[in-house]
This record gives structure tokens, sequence and C-alpha cells, in this order.
């Protein structure tokens, strides 16, 4: 809880942080990039847990262990995709994703 | 009664021997593989002997006729509690009688093919088929239910077209034989229905409860009705329509004629003396049943045969190959026992027919199979099996020549040949029941000497031919077996059949009516000389008459054009009226409507396909897409 900020002003800082993500991984060509902006989506969730936690329920620490357990998925997350996309680099040089469009029809 | 445990090696020692032989029929020199089948067989006709000296001569028949034993019966299929089948072994008059008849000349066979097919292509499978026939006719005549009897009823089906169609490179043999699989499954089809009427009706499969004299056991088919006749006696007819496919009554008649082209041995032992009487076998099993019907299903037994024996002994003295003479030779003599069935009482002198007909079958069993054989030994020699080929072989050929002249004036009914005893015993008792049959009866036994005598004449008298390799006397293991059933065919008749084998199972005395007797001589004689004036020489008196009778001799000739008749109704009937509007519907409504529902899927899958892309971010997109829209429709429109 901070005081003198409502409820509204921090949704609507974790509401941009994932829209932000959201556009960033559709628009952008490069894996990386694409990886840094759904780490985006994934705090602006995180805020969110926090936010609500503190703000509605604040006897309950639930959503602060979703929050510790979202950071820990991220990280495994990301380390097992930058696996992938070295992978793919060795593989076709390449980090481009208009460059990995095999599995189609 | 006990000590009858080892009636079933009778049936297992064939079955063994043709899995042994069969199994093994490539690897095996096919000459062991014919000692094992004829030691097989042999073994069975010991067996057989002994069964029917124990049964008939061990002892005088107790007090209530000949007892019915089984030594051996057991749930084979079990699929309720009210309906379930038994396998087992039924011993009484005619079953044994039967066993006689089957292991006598299947033994004779198995000895005689020793000869005839030395060196045949195929030799171990033509053994193993054997011993597979017999296996399926002794479980046949043993059978101690309905279900069994149509079980083997069809294994000896199926052993009869792998026989016909032994030279299986030959076209004319497979369609022989297939023709012989579909006309006798078609009756077959008869036969079940009839099975399926008859124990839906009275409960059972079992004999013992269908024949059971005092007619509880049928007394609800008998009373139940259908189409003005009573449930019984559609059953009846239905059991006698398999029983005249698989004993080439008319109009079921056409395979057999064709079924000639088997092997000559095959044609003894299947086409002539046991597997084509199975139908008349069935009849005289279900005796009883047929008896206490009160319906037509007798008269109709007996006019089939009677016009079948006239029919074919018609056909038969026109016909110009050996074997399809004596094939209708076989359909003429099977029609006059079942004849004999037709008018026969229940018990005592009424119950006469049943026995002239058991006999006849014996009888004509021994003198058939000995023609046959001979035929083939005349065929060995001349490589021909038409008549025109041949002509003074009796020089030739003089132990196939006499045994010949046996059979011949056994079949012809000259006393004291087999054949005489029998056929009295069958006119006696056609003159008792129907004038009209008595005449037919007579007229086939005249047209059945002429036709055999004038194959017997041109066969081995007849104009003397020079031959490009001389005919030589067949080897022993052929003989021998002509010689043995040379001598049954002259003994045979001297059995007193009535003291064995009635309907009721109590012996009665038979004798001879002198006058029928002097009168079927008389004809038979008649018919002798005639062949003998047309054929014992070389003359062009046959060929006048053939001439002056036009088209009756063209029509009998071309047997009746029944064969053109199933041609033409098979044809355009069958097939333009049915099968071709079936298939057009099965094409065009089946077929079309499957085919369409595929052409559709792959349509709208190829119109839809492009939107799986492979590109990661468009899949992010839509699914971000509609969580929105889900999202907006449970914000907005779905909020309570």
């Amino acid at each position: 809880m901070i005081p003198g900020v409502s409820l509204l002003e921090i949704l609507t800082v974790s509401t941009l942080m994932f829209f932000i993500g959201v556009y960033g991984f559709v628009t952008r060509r490069n894996l990386i990039t694409i990886l840094m902006s759904l780490e985006l989506v994934l705090n602006g969730a995180a805020i969110n847990f926090v936010a609500f936690n503190k703000y509605l329920y604040p006897g309950q620490p639930a959503g602060q262990f979703f929050t510790l357990f979202l950071i820990a998925v991220a990280a495994a997350e990301v380390a097992l995709a930058i696996a992938i996309v070295i992978n793919l680099y060795r593989r076709i040089k390449s980090v481009e994703v208009e460059n990995v469009n095999t599995l189609k029809h | 009664m006990e000590g009858y445990s080892y009636t079933i090696w009778i049936v297992l020692l064939p079955f063994l021997v043709f899995l042994l032989t069969g199994v093994s029929s490539l690897r095996i020199r096919p000459q062991l593989a014919g000692w094992i089948g004829t030691g097989g067989i042999l073994t069975t006709l010991v067996l057989s002997l002994y069964t029917a000296a124990q049964y008939f001569l061990a002892s005088a028949p107790p007090e209530g006729g000949w007892p019915t034993v089984t030594p051996l019966d057991f749930t084979w299929l079990k699929f309720s509690d009210t309906l379930h089948v038994h396998m087992g072994i039924l011993l009484d008059p005619i079953s044994v009688m039967m066993l006689v008849v089957i292991s006598v000349v299947s033994s004779m066979v198995h000895i005689y093919s020793l000869g005839y097919m030395k060196g045949e292509h195929g030799f171990a499978r033509y053994y193993a088929f054997l011993s597979l026939f017999s296996f399926s006719m002794y479980g046949l005549v043993l059978a101690t239910n309905l279900f069994q009897i149509y079980f083997f009823w069809e294994l000896v089906g199926v052993s009869s077209y792998l026989l016909i169609g032994f030279y299986y490179d030959r076209p004319s043999a497979v369609a022989a034989a297939k023709k012989a699989f579909i006309v006798t499954r078609f009756a077959d089809f008869g036969f079940l229905v009839g099975i399926l009427l008859l124990s839906w009706h009275s409960g059972t499969f079992d004999f013992a409860a269908l024949t059971n004299p005092d007619g509880s056991g049928i007394a609800e088919a008998a009373s139940a009705t259908f189409m003005g006749a009573s449930v019984l006696t559609w059953a009846l007819v239905l059991i006698f329509m398999g029983g005249a496919g698989k004993s080439a009554m008319f109009p079921l008649h056409i395979w057999l004629p064709d079924a000639m082209e088997g092997p000559t041995p095959v044609s003894a032992l299947i086409h002539a003396a046991t597997m084509v009487v199975a139908g008349v076998y069935l009849v005289a099993r279900l005796f009883p049943v047929y008896h206490m019907s009160d319906g037509p299903a007798l008269d109709i037994v007996a006019w089939t045969g009677a016009f079948t024996a006239l029919f074919a002994a018609v056909i038969a003295i026109t016909q110009e190959d050996i074997k399809r003479v004596l094939a209708y030779s076989t359909m003429s003599q099977i029609g006059y026992m079942m004849m004999a069935l037709g008018v026969s009482g229940y018990g005592a002198e009424a119950g006469l027919g049943f026995t002239a007909s058991m006999f006849h079958l014996f009888t004509h069993a021994m003198f058939k199979a000995l023609l046959f054989l001979g035929a083939g030994a005349v065929i060995h020699a001349v490589h021909s099996n038409i008549m025109s080929d041949m002509g003074g072989l009796r020089r030739y050929l003089p132990l196939t020549h006499g045994t010949f002249l046996v059979a011949c004036l056994a079949i012809a009914g000259i006393p004291p040949f087999a054949g005489f005893f029998s056929k009295d015993e069958i006119l006696t008792a056609t003159m008792h029941k129907n004038p009209v049959l008595y005449g037919v009866a007579l007229l086939v036994a005249g047209l059945t000497a002429l036709y055999m005598f004038r194959l017997y004449f041109r066969i081995f008298w007849g104009e003397d031919r020079r031959y490009e390799h001389t005919p030589h006397e067949a080897p022993a293991a052929m003989w021998v077996p002509l010689m043995l059933l040379a001598v049954l065919s002259t003994v045979g008749g001297f059995i007193p059949f009535g003291h064995f084998v009635t309907a009721d199972h109590l012996p009665v005395g038979s004798h001879l009516d002198l006058t029928i007797a002097l009168t079927a001589g008389g004809i038979s004689v008649a018919g002798i000389l005639a062949a003998m004036a047309l054929y014992r020489k070389p003359s062009a008196q046959p060929d006048r008459i053939a001439e002056s009778l036009g088209g009756l001799y063209r029509t009998v000739s071309r047997k009746f054009y029944i064969d053109e008749l199933y041609q033409a109704v098979t044809k355009k009937v069958l097939f333009k009226g049915i099968a071709w509007p079936v298939a057009w519907f099965d094409r065009n409504v089946v077929d079309a409507s499957m085919n369409g529902i595929a052409w559709l899927t792959t349509r709208a899958a190829r119109a839809i396909k492009g939107i799986q892309s492979g590109q990661v971010q468009h899949y992010a997109l839509s699914f971000v897409m509609g969580t929105v829209a889900l999202a907006a429709l449970f914000i907005y429109w779905l909020k309570r």
C-alpha cells in the first residue's frame, strides 16, 4: 500500500506494461526483443498480483507468493528460451522470426 | 450298450491322416502319402466291419428291434441353457450300414488310386483330400443331431469341391468345381432354414428326440401352420431341398455331370457311391419324422425321385462321354432310392420301401463304384472319355471287361446279381403304393438296361479299331479293387436286408415277388437285347434312329436345355434384374455419398489451411485478440 497512490493508478501502469509487451511481441522481428517483450507481459501481471493483494486482501499473502513464483518461472523460461534461440542461431545463422516458419501447412 | 467306444477312431483316423499328409504334402514322398492314406482307410475299414459284426452278428436282434447306440455324445458349443450343439456318434442299422458302404468303397478307391493316379502332379494332395472326404463322410453318417449332420454336410461339400477341382490348371475343372459348390450350397440354404424351423418348433436338434415314434418331439411343429401347410411340412420340404442338392435331384442336378471333371476314382467315391447318396441318407435318417408329418413331404420326395429317375435315364441314352453316361445313371438310380423312400410306410410290411431304398443304396454303391473304376481303367488304357474313340476293347482288357460286365448286369437287374434284388424290392414297394410310379419305375428299369449295355457294347464290342498305343490291362493296384467290388456286386443281393435295416428297427422277412421279378427281369432283358442289336456290331442303325427323332433327340442330347435355362435365368434375371441395379445403387448412391463427404472435407481444408502460417506472431496475435474478445464478452454482455 503506497500512501497517495490509488489502486487504479497502479493498474493503469501495469495494463500499459502488459499491452506494450503484447505490442512488442507481435511487432518485433528479432527473437531476443520478443523475449524482452514477453518479460514486460509477465511483469505487468506480477504488478497486478501484488497490487490486488496489498489493496484488497492485505491480510492474505497469496498474491505475493504468486509473484515470487512468477519470477522463478520467468527466470526458467528465459533460460530455456535463450537456449532455443542460441540453438536456432547455430542452425540457421539468424534470429529473425520470419526465418523460423517451417512449421506450417 | 457298452463296447463301441473305439468307433471314435473311425472318424478321427482319416482326419489325422488328412492333417499329416496335408501339412507335409510338399515335403513327403508322394508314394509314402499314398501308403499312409491307404493304411489309414484300411484301418477304418477293419474297424467298420468289426462294428458291423458286433452290432448285427454278435447277437440276434433284441425284443424291441435293433438298438440305437450312442457311444459318444458331448456338448460341443453351448450358447445358452436351451441352445447347445452336440457332437457324437450314433449307431443304428442305417448308420452301421453306411459305415460299411463308405469304408469299403473308400478303401477300394484308395487302393485303386495308387495305380490310377501314379506319377500325377499333386499325388500327396490328392490323398490328403481323400482322407478329408472320408473323415467328413464318416462324421456325416454317424451324426447324432441335425446340426452335426449339417456341419459334416458342408465338409463333404468342400472336399467334393477340392477334388472336382483337383486339376486346377484346367479351366473346365475349375468351373465344374465352382458349379458344384454353388449349386449344392444354394440347396444347403434350404436345408439350414429347414433345420432352424424344425429345431425352433421342436426345441431340439437331436435325432433320437425328433424321431421318437410317439411324435412328442415334433408335436408343436406339426400343429403350427404357415401358408396352408404345417410348419413341419415346410421344414421337411426344405430339408429335402438340401438332400436334393447333394443327391443331384431335378432341378438341382446340373452340377453332377460337370463334376466328372475330377479324377475318375473321385467320381467313383464321391459322385457315385457315397456323397451323392447323403441326401437319401438324410431323408432316411429323418424318415419317422417324414412319415409322421401327414403332409405332402413324402409325396414330394417320391415324385421328385421318380421324375429324376426317368429324366436322367433318358438323357443317359444320348450321352457320348462314358463318365457322363455313368453320372446320369447315378442320378437315375438315386432317384430310384428317393422314390422308394417316398412310397414307404412305417413298420413291418409297409416299411418295405425304406428297406428297399437302403438296400439299393448299398448295392448301388458297390456296382456303381465298380462301373466308375472300370471306366477309369478304360480311360487309363485309351486316354479318352469319348465312346467313339473306343471299341473292341474286350480283347485288350479282359479283366476290366469281365468286371464291367458284372456291374452292368447288376445295375440292369439281372438275377442273381445284386441290383436285381434291391430293384425288385423297390418295384414291389412302389406297386403297392401307386401304379403310376410303378410304371415309371419299370420304364426306368428298361432304360437303365438299354443305356448301360449301349455303354458296354460300344466300349468292349462294336468296331474293331486300331489303336495308336495298344491298350494294356491296368496294374494290379487297379484290378484288385475291381475284382473285390465285382464279387460284392455279385453276392451283395443275397444279404437279407429286411432282417437288418427297417424303418422301425424291427426285422421283417423279405421275399421275392415272382410276378414283379419276372416283369422287371423281362423288361431289363428287352433293354439289353435292344442295345445288343444296335451296338454289338458297328452299324448305322443308331444314327438313323437319332435322325428320325430329329428335334426330340437333339433336345435330349442337350440335356433338355436345363443348363441353358439356368444360364438364361442367372444372366437375364439375376444379373440384369437384380445384380446390375444393386451395383448401380452401390456405386452411385452408397459410394458416391461417402466420396462426396470426403470431397467436401478436402475442399474445406484447402480453403482454410492458409491460417496456419508458421509465424509465431500470427498465432500470438490471434490468441490475444481472442482473449480480448472473450474478456469483452464477459464484461459487457454476460454481466448478470
